[in-house]
């Protein structure tokens, strides 16, 4: 039988440093619920909003995936892999920190925020080689379907990284409905609501709710306003 | 009482630094870093370490003897995995492996 946890955005941890705005769907940083640790192996979902001209200063990373999703605005990113790039809303990059890594993420605009959302989710292997990879999404490919953005494996659809997990992101206009079907078995799917209201299987959830559910194979997904959601499928037991 | 004393072993002298720094921000943490083996295993038996935090870069041969050779020497010590190298979730996981009653 399925097992599912209910996050309502109202309940997530919060951290104001003025220039950033952060919710914490799992304990980070200065943020410690000792029953909001992670989802299997999803362990960081920070809804961040940085200020214009603010941003994180060069700060060390290892033995984490690291995805960062922009929302609204442009985020730049320097590391000490020598990458500058630019990421922006229909972008998805990913990181392998493995041994170590130096990175930087900036909102040089000047006159407008960021929305990001930042992802950690455990590797399957430590110390791996740093990495770092950046796409560009196709958005009309999420507009009433699943449109996969991560996966382990290099040669599929979207970004990859060092670990069984799968995310999906979708745009669903009002009514439109389908099916999620688990990719691996001991997996469950932590789903994340952007904007508006979706129904996963009886369970309504609002903006910003997150909702766990494992112990199945499959559940379906209904919006029941013009809706965007992502879903993170990761291993229960890592 | 005195510190928690927090032995952090981390093969990146840089990310070293960093968690060492972060942790001796909390006024109740001390936080000793170390890179080598050998100099996790002399400056174990310095100090009355509660915790050992094992950081990156540590082959699973050096983790396995380190471990053995620290619960040989307190049975009660934690042994806790670091994962992030930084600010992120390094509160959590210390917090985590002291249990509730050191919040």
């Amino acid at each position: 039988m399925a097992q599912t946890i209910l996050h309502k955005a109202e309940t997530r941890g919060h951290a104001s440093h003025g220039w950033l705005n952060s919710y914490h769907s799992f304990s980070f940083s200065s943020y410690y619920n000792p029953q909001r640790m992670n989802f299997g192996a999803l362990r960081v979902l920070n809804d961040d909003t940085v200020d214009a001209g603010m941003g994180f200063g060069t700060h060390p990373h290892d033995n984490m995936e690291i995805i960062s999703i922009p929302l609204e605005g442009d985020l730049e990113h320097k590391d000490s892999m020598n990458n500058v790039a630019v990421i922006k809303n229909g972008d998805i990059q990913a990181m392998s920190a493995g041994t170590g890594i130096y990175h930087s993420e900036y909102n040089k605009d000047r006159a407008h925020r960021v929305k990001f959302l930042q992802i950690w989710v455990y590797p399957n292997k430590k110390n791996v080689e740093p990495r770092y990879d950046q796409i560009t999404l196709n958005l009309e490919d999420r507009h009433n379907k699943l449109q996969q953005i991560l996966s382990p494996n290099p040669d599929d659809e979207g970004v990859w990284i060092h670990q069984n997990a799968w995310f999906h992101l979708g745009k669903f206009d009002k009514g439109v409905s389908t099916e999620y079907n688990l990719k691996a078995k001991g997996n469950g799917v932590y789903v994340f609501v952007l904007t508006g209201d979706i129904q996963v299987n009886d369970q309504l959830l609002n903006t910003r709710d997150g909702y766990g559910i494992w112990d199945n194979d499959k559940f379906t997904i209904t919006a029941e306003t013009d809706a965007e959601f992502l879903l993170m499928e990761v291993p229960m037991e890592f | 009482m005195g510190k928690i004393e927090i032995l952090v072993i981390c093969r990146h002298e840089g990310i070293l630094q960093t968690v060492v720094r972060l942790i001796n921000n909390n006024p109740e943490w001390n936080a000793t870093g170390v890179v080598t083996d050998d100099e996790a295993l002399n400056t174990f038996s310095m100090l009355p370490f509660k915790l050992v935090l094992l950081g990156s870069g540590i082959e699973k041969e050096s983790e396995d003897r380190l471990c053995a050779a620290f619960k040989a020497h307190n049975p009660e010590i934690i042994i806790v995995e670091h994962y992030g190298g930084g600010s992120g979730l390094l509160g959590a996981e210390i917090y985590q492996a002291l249990g509730p009653t050191w919040l």
